[in-house]
């Protein structure tokens, strides 16, 4: 039987290192919303989320208080709209009462976002995916909980470097658009390369077309307890370190699978995957980057770094493998910037630069996450920053995004203030040199070698 | 059998065992085994038990429990012991 000692340690993770899920993503199909009447269309979506995802939040708070466990958020995706749409939708503006639709449903079910406003467009785009792209920056700026992914590229299609371009101008028309919030409509857009169909996770959480009629998704999180069992093999060697990481992510994806089998059961809906990541939030104690720290290196960012984040994240893929049957979604490290205080206080210290953050995506589980940069950047630069994180994605076959914020009447050294969980940013430096002739070129990266295994 | 296990943790004082254990019988919840320590003041017990019977959901019973503990200074969990099951049973 149990005893008073692992009572004590698994409770001390929840009450003390902040142990946690970080959400339930309950994944909708749309697909069969399809109307080429627009009015129709949207009525057919709200009635589906209400029909399926009325007993979401209810059921995730029943289990938070049943098993003691705290679940963050519960939310939904949905099937990319660009393709729920496009019968319907023959212009931006009519993708946005999509958007709007989604927004009242989030609303009405009481989940805090709402996923898959999203086109997938690795190797081309039709009138649809163009459509829906541009109606991005106005539907973030009217909505409050959407929020917005476009897959730009893959390691089986190459980079549709058109959609790069493209998304250089959306994310600059997305930060005008909501510049009196200090552009945080772009911090609910997120630009993929290798996306996944079952992640849990926000901004990029759709629900793919591979998947069933509805699952259950649920992402786990937990750097601070991560971090505490480090603090207790300080100065130990690698396989002692390796070992605790992983012991100590097992422990954690076992309670994400509890939960999921639970909130499966009760709501009825399959359950599809758990994510084991390791997502920060701006508290003392939920830090990546404070692992980082404890593994050895003075800041983030240091010397040693990229090699300390591609243990950490190997360590919680092989801790996490053996407590689910199902993982997927992004699983490994996030390195968000205004999410994590750790982050934060490394560019603080001029330790830690996009460029450096750019290494670090090689090895992590995402990529150039949260990170604001001066509004001036030109588009063209914000393309070219996406095309270099693609390729990083495409080339090592792993899913990598961006997510930058070029915060409109901001330069470098001003503080950017989001509120909750997507936290402060100090406004980091892009590099100045152009890249407008790279980027203007036309047409896409063909897939790599490594991409033609039939 | 689904077993509650329900932790207290917390500075000693007179009547923490009482008060809890009368709280358990006022919604018919059985207690199948106790260990607790008092270390350097700090009382620290955990129960497992049959709520089953108890008119009352876990849920519910945590509420009580945790406002209860409020009322005398430590801190009262109550929790479905699948928790614990999960994370340190394969």
């Amino acid at each position: 039987m149990i005893n008073m000692f692992e009572v004590n340690e698994t409770n001390k993770m929840i009450t003390q290192e902040n142990l946690d899920v970080r959400t339930i993503t309950m994944g909708i199909s749309l697909l069969d919303c399809i109307s080429d009447d627009l009015e129709q269309l949207n009525q057919n979506i709200y009635d589906k989320i209400l029909r399926l995802a009325h007993d979401l939040v209810p059921t995730g708070e029943a289990i938070e208080r049943e098993y003691g466990i705290p679940i963050v958020n519960k939310r939904i995706s949905v099937t990319p709209v660009a393709l729920v749409g496009g019968n319907a939708c023959k212009t931006p503006e009519d993708f946005v009462t999509i958007a709007k639709t989604l927004d009242k449903a989030a609303h009405e079910v009481g989940v805090n976002f709402i996923g898959g406003y999203s086109a997938l467009v690795s190797k081309g785009m039709t009138k649809n995916d163009e459509n829906l792209i541009r109606s991005i920056p106005e539907a973030l700026a009217v909505t409050e909980r959407i929020c917005s992914s476009v897959n730009v590229g893959s390691t089986k299609c190459g980079i549709n470097m058109d959609a790069v371009r493209l998304m250089g101008d959306i994310v600059k028309e997305t930060a005008e658009r909501t510049k009196d919030r200090d552009s945080l409509g772009c911090a609910k857009l997120v630009v993929l390369c290798n996306a996944p169909d079952d992640n849990p996770f926000m901004a990029g959480a759709f629900h793919g077309v591979t998947e069933a009629d509805a699952i259950i998704n649920v992402g786990v999180s937990g750097p601070g307890v991560v971090k505490q069992a480090l603090s207790e093999v300080r100065g130990k060697n690698f396989e002692i370190l390796c070992e605790t990481i992983k012991k100590t992510a097992f422990k954690v994806t076992r309670v994400g699978q509890l939960v999921a089998q639970e909130a499966s059961r009760r709501l009825g809906i399959p359950f599809g995957i758990i994510d084991l990541s390791l997502a920060p939030t701006p508290a003392v104690g939920d830090s990546v980057a404070e692992i980082l720290c404890e593994i050895g290196v003075e800041y983030p960012g240091a010397p040693g770094t990229t090699a300390a984040l591609a243990l950490l994240n190997d360590q919680v893929k092989k801790g996490g493998v053996m407590a689910s049957s199902y993982v997927g979604g992004l699983s490994g490290a996030f390195i968000p910037v205004s999410e994590d205080q750790g982050m934060i206080d490394a560019v603080t210290a001029g330790a830690l630069t996009i460029e450096k953050l750019e290494a670090m995506t090689c090895v992590c589980s995402v990529g150039l996450d949260m990170i604001a940069v001066p509004g001036d950047t030109s588009a063209a630069s914000i393309a070219g920053v996406i095309a270099d994180e693609m390729a990083i994605g495409m080339i090592n076959q792993k899913t990598t995004a961006v997510r930058l914020i070029p915060v409109v009447g901001k330069k470098v050294g001003d503080n950017v203030e989001f509120g909750g969980l997507l936290g402060y940013a100090p406004v980091m430096p892009v590099n100045r040199f152009k890249c407008e002739n790279f980027v203007d070129r036309g047409g896409r990266i063909p897939a790599p070698i490594h991409s033609f295994k039939n | 059998m689904k077993k509650t296990i329900i932790t207290v943790v917390g500075k000693d004082t007179v009547g923490i065992i009482a008060k809890v254990c009368t709280y358990l019988a006022e919604n018919n919840v059985n207690i199948l085994d106790i260990s607790q320590t008092i270390v350097q003041g700090f009382f620290n017990m955990m129960m497992v038990t049959d709520a089953n019977n108890s008119q009352k959901s876990i849920a519910e019973l945590a509420e009580g429990l945790e406002k209860l503990g409020a009322s005398i200074g430590v801190s009262i969990r109550c929790q479905h012991e699948d928790i614990f099951n999960k994370m340190h049973r394969i």
